[in-house]
């Protein structure tokens, strides 16, 4: 066992420059989005987080002709897009709606107007897939600080603000007549999901980005309903999507004699799989616990 | 007169009504809404469904439409299941709700109306226009038969919708609660259109109403539900206190008051029983009430 | 930019535009934004596994059209389970995307199946177009009355013995097809401003349903040629032109609708007071 734990540690994998920044940031982004997840479905917003990872894109393609980070062109954004939805309403964003899909559709064709631009005045090649899709092994080591601050910096904004949030959900009526100001809680909250999607985006790409930030919330809520409890799970989820997708991406090099796979679709594949698994799983609990009421 | 005497004499007056409920039983979940009903509707007859919130008129006016299963029981429109009569009953629902931005004016819908379940393009369209002017002038559209359905207040979309329906002549109209959420002069003003459809074009209209205040002094016959079962005849003869509280099988007190009336349970609650229309599997089924 | 090699270009965008026209007016008719939205992302992966395989996007949109339907359908039924939806969606768009990385020119292929490619239309294409196009309108107007009645109220529809599954069935088809041919000239991303653009704006200008209709394939028609005429003279995507111009299209419609109930409430307030 030890040796065998031994030889991973040591194992090129880990050593692998490429590989160490995308766990890093990946590790970042999964737990960032796992707590943020678990609110924004709680709160009903799963839309709207599917919504500002589509308009991101235009600040991620921007930033490569403009010359600054991707990550504040994600960020940038969608701290917009989200001040706009508090703005409007986040309610009214729904997937129903006409007038949601154009504004995404208009944002989307300003991506493609930055992508063009990114091909025609940088030399960056594949501009299109590194915001739409991601590749996490082509990330510039200096994105590892930014995105580790971003991402601590919101787990603790979410940490502080845990009790209200959890208020909210339950019932906006009652949180607002115990004082907690529902505009503040809300605001925060759609900062919070505005940098989660941007460090989901970084990692891959904001076409895929809702995948991070609901998929593993969404399992480890079907599994239990209890926040603290899928916040938890949604971590362990999101992490084993990170950690696994990035090793089968790296190893895929090797299965396929030279044509690695895309890590993003890995990542996306294990949460699907969860997500998948997460339905058998409840069934399993549920028949455990009429099990154990029916032995009492 | 007995209520059953009249009723009998009555239906050997006329060869086949043109509506016929015969032993309906519906059930929702464990409970049995609709225990055997039985009731007639004669051609050109404007006939008031009355019964409480939740009684089941609703229900019942679905069945008739075809749009709700009935597990046991006939409803024969001129001799027919209702899915093959259709062309010979119109429909108006309680809920109209049309979106703002609807691109159909009245006289789409009413256009609709005639031939709004056929497949293909619309052949010959001014065969159809006289048709569609007649039941916008049947229901006093004209105003704004040019006008987006949408954009119309709550007492002009219904008429929207009973000129759709009356678009084919039909000989059965159906309106589920039309009265509900109008003020007294609108709902004064729709019950006199229906009796007017009823005299004038001759088809027999079946509304429903928790309130038949509006309605008295229009109707021919009322069918009153309640408990699962129904009581019909004339106003006169069902609106007796004995006969509603044989009826619902508990007293009830009928209060007429200067042409109004207002049925109201007994003051003492004890005497009110538990709910029977719950039914677990093996019960027998409650008695169908006598034909009317 | 009415060169030779332009020219099928333009021949069949006119005639993704005249489909988009006339299914986009049924999409915003029965509001079914989820299905337009939908889609075209559940159809991506056929379009990368046609380049994978080096032909056409559109064959190998056909092929995956009929199981995205099918999708579509359950998803739908799972109604208020948005999550489920969405990372089915998203995983289809990950399959995608794994197979465009597969191919030579993963950054192109990437570019030109999510905001659209209008060059590159042979002649021998335009046929499979033309027959599409051909049977999606022929289908549409056979079900044009049920399918405007069933739109504008179900519960009437049903009781005049209208099949409300049988209708909803063909619509997601024709959909379908029409989305098949729209993506590859618009892209996955954009598929749903071409349809609802133009169609939303012509149900706001017009209460005549078949005026309203010729007016949606219309404005579609003149959504599609602005938007290639511009790319063309700028060099820029295709799809930002789409998107933008959709926009506007939409937003004029709301300032429109705005302006039109102000003068309303002003003429009822003077009638009022008169």
């Amino acid at each position: 066992m030890l040796t065998w734990l031994a030889r991973i540690l040591h194992s090129s994998f880990l050593h692998s420059g490429p590989v160490q920044t995308a766990l890093l940031v990946g590790s970042g982004t999964a737990v960032v989005c796992a707590v943020i997840g678990v609110f924004t479905i709680l709160r009903g917003h799963a839309f709207a987080g599917h919504a500002l990872g589509d308009v991101s894109s235009a600040g991620g393609s921007a930033s490569f002709f403009l010359g600054i980070n991707p990550l504040a062109g994600f960020l940038g954004i969608a701290a917009m897009a989200a001040m706009g939805l508090e703005f409007l309403g986040v309610r009214r964003v729904r997937e129903q709606d006409v007038a949601t899909g154009i504004v995404l559709g208009a944002g989307l064709g300003l991506s493609a107007l930055f992508l063009y631009f990114d091909l025609t005045t940088t030399s960056t090649t594949g501009a299109a897939v590194m915001v739409m899709f991601g590749s996490m092994f082509a990330m510039p080591p200096s994105l590892q600080w930014p995105a580790l601050i971003v991402a601590v910096l919101t787990v603790s904004m979410v940490t502080v603000l845990y009790r209200p949030l959890l208020l909210s959900v339950v019932d906006v009526e009652l949180a607002s007549s115990r004082g907690v100001s529902n505009r503040w809680v809300g605001t925060l909250h759609l900062l919070a999901l505005a940098a989660a999607v941007a460090l989901a985006a970084l990692s891959v790409g904001s076409v895929l980005a809702s995948a991070l930030l609901i998929g593993p919330a969404g399992a480890a809520l079907r599994v239990s309903h209890r926040p603290s409890r899928a916040i938890f799970g949604a971590v362990v989820i999101g992490l084993a999507a990170i950690w696994g997708g990035v090793w089968m991406a790296y190893e895929s090099y090797y299965w396929f004699s030279g044509n690695a796979w895309p890590v993003s679709f890995f990542v996306v594949a294990i949460i699907f799989a969860a997500y998948l698994l997460s339905m058998p799983c409840r069934y399993a609990l549920q028949r455990m616990a009429a099990g154990e009421a029916g032995r009492q | 007169m007995d209520l059953q005497g009249t009723l009998q004499a009555e239906s050997h007056s006329d060869s086949q009504p043109l509506l016929a409920v015969e032993d309906l039983t519906v059930r929702i979940g464990n409970r049995v809404l609709l225990g055997g009903v039985n009731f007639t509707v004669k051609p050109g007859e404007f006939c008031g469904l009355i019964g409480e919130n939740g009684a089941g008129k609703t229900t019942l006016l679905r069945t008739l439409v075809g749009l709700q299963p009935a597990p046991r029981g006939r409803v024969l429109v001129e001799g027919q299941p209702p899915n093959k009569a259709r062309c010979l009953v119109g429909y108006v629902p309680q809920k109209i709700n049309f979106a703002p931005d609807l691109p159909l004016r009245v006289c789409d819908l009413v256009e609709l109306g005639c031939d709004g379940h056929r497949l293909g393009p619309r052949l010959f369209s001014r065969r159809l226009r006289g048709q569609v002017d007649a039941a916008i002038h049947a229901v006093g559209a004209e105003k704004f038969a040019r006008q987006r359905v949408g954009e119309l207040s709550g007492g002009q979309q219904q008429r929207a919708v009973i000129a759709h329906a009356m678009a084919r002549r039909p000989r059965l109209l159906l309106l589920d609660e039309p009265l509900a959420n109008l003020d007294f002069r609108s709902a004064n003003e729709l019950a006199r259109l229906l009796g007017h459809l009823a005299r004038v074009h001759c088809t027999a209209v079946l509304v429903t109403a928790h309130d038949m205040n509006p309605l008295l002094s229009l109707l021919d016959r009322i069918v009153y539900l309640a408990e699962g079962r129904v009581a019909c005849g004339t106003v006169d003869e069902v609106i007796q206190t004995d006969s509603l509280s044989r009826l619902y099988g508990y007293p009830v007190e009928v209060i007429r008051q200067s042409g109004r009336v207002l049925v109201l349970p007994t003051a003492n609650p004890s005497k009110i029983p538990e709910d029977r229309c719950y039914v677990t599997p093996g019960d027998e089924q409650t008695d169908g009430d006598p034909a009317c | 930019m009415f060169d030779s090699f332009m020219i099928n270009t333009w021949i069949a965008a006119t005639i993704v535009a005249i489909t988009a026209g006339v299914l986009g007016f049924f999409v915003v008719l029965r509001r079914s934004a989820f299905a337009a939205h939908a889609l075209p992302l559940a159809t991506f992966p056929g379009a990368a596994a046609a380049q994978l395989a080096g032909v056409q996007p559109l064959w190998g949109l056909l092929v995956f059209v009929a199981g995205a339907v099918f999708l579509l359908r359950q998803l739908q039924k799972l109604g208020r389970k948005d999550v489920a939806t969405g990372l089915v969606l998203v995983t289809l768009m990950a399959v995608g995307s794994l197979l465009l990385s597969m191919t030579n020119a993963y950054g192109p292929a990437v570019f030109s199946l999510l905001f659209g490619e209008v060059l590159g239309v042979s002649s021998a294409d335009l046929l499979p177009v033309i027959l599409i196009s051909v049977a999606v309108m022929l289908g549409a107007m056979f079900v044009y009355r049920p399918l405007l009645l069933q739109s504008a109220f179900p519960e009437l529809a049903i009781s005049r013995g209208v099949r409300a599954g049988t209708i909803d069935l063909l619509f997601l088809c024709l959909l379908g097809l029409v989305t098949a041919m729209a993506l590859p000239v618009v892209g996955a991303l954009l598929v749903f401003s071409l349809l609802v653009a133009p169609a939303a704006t012509a149900q706001v200008l017009s209460a005549h349903p078949a005026r309203a209709l010729a007016l949606s394939v219309a404005l579609s028609i003149g959504l599609i040629w602005s938007a290639i005429a511009l790319s063309f003279l700028t060099n820029w995507p295709v799809g930002f032109f789409v998107g933008s111009i959709g926009a506007l299209l939409f937003s004029s419609t709301r300032i429109f609708r705005y302006f039109r109930n102000r003068l309303k409430h002003e003429r009822d307030r003077k009638a009022q007071h008169a």
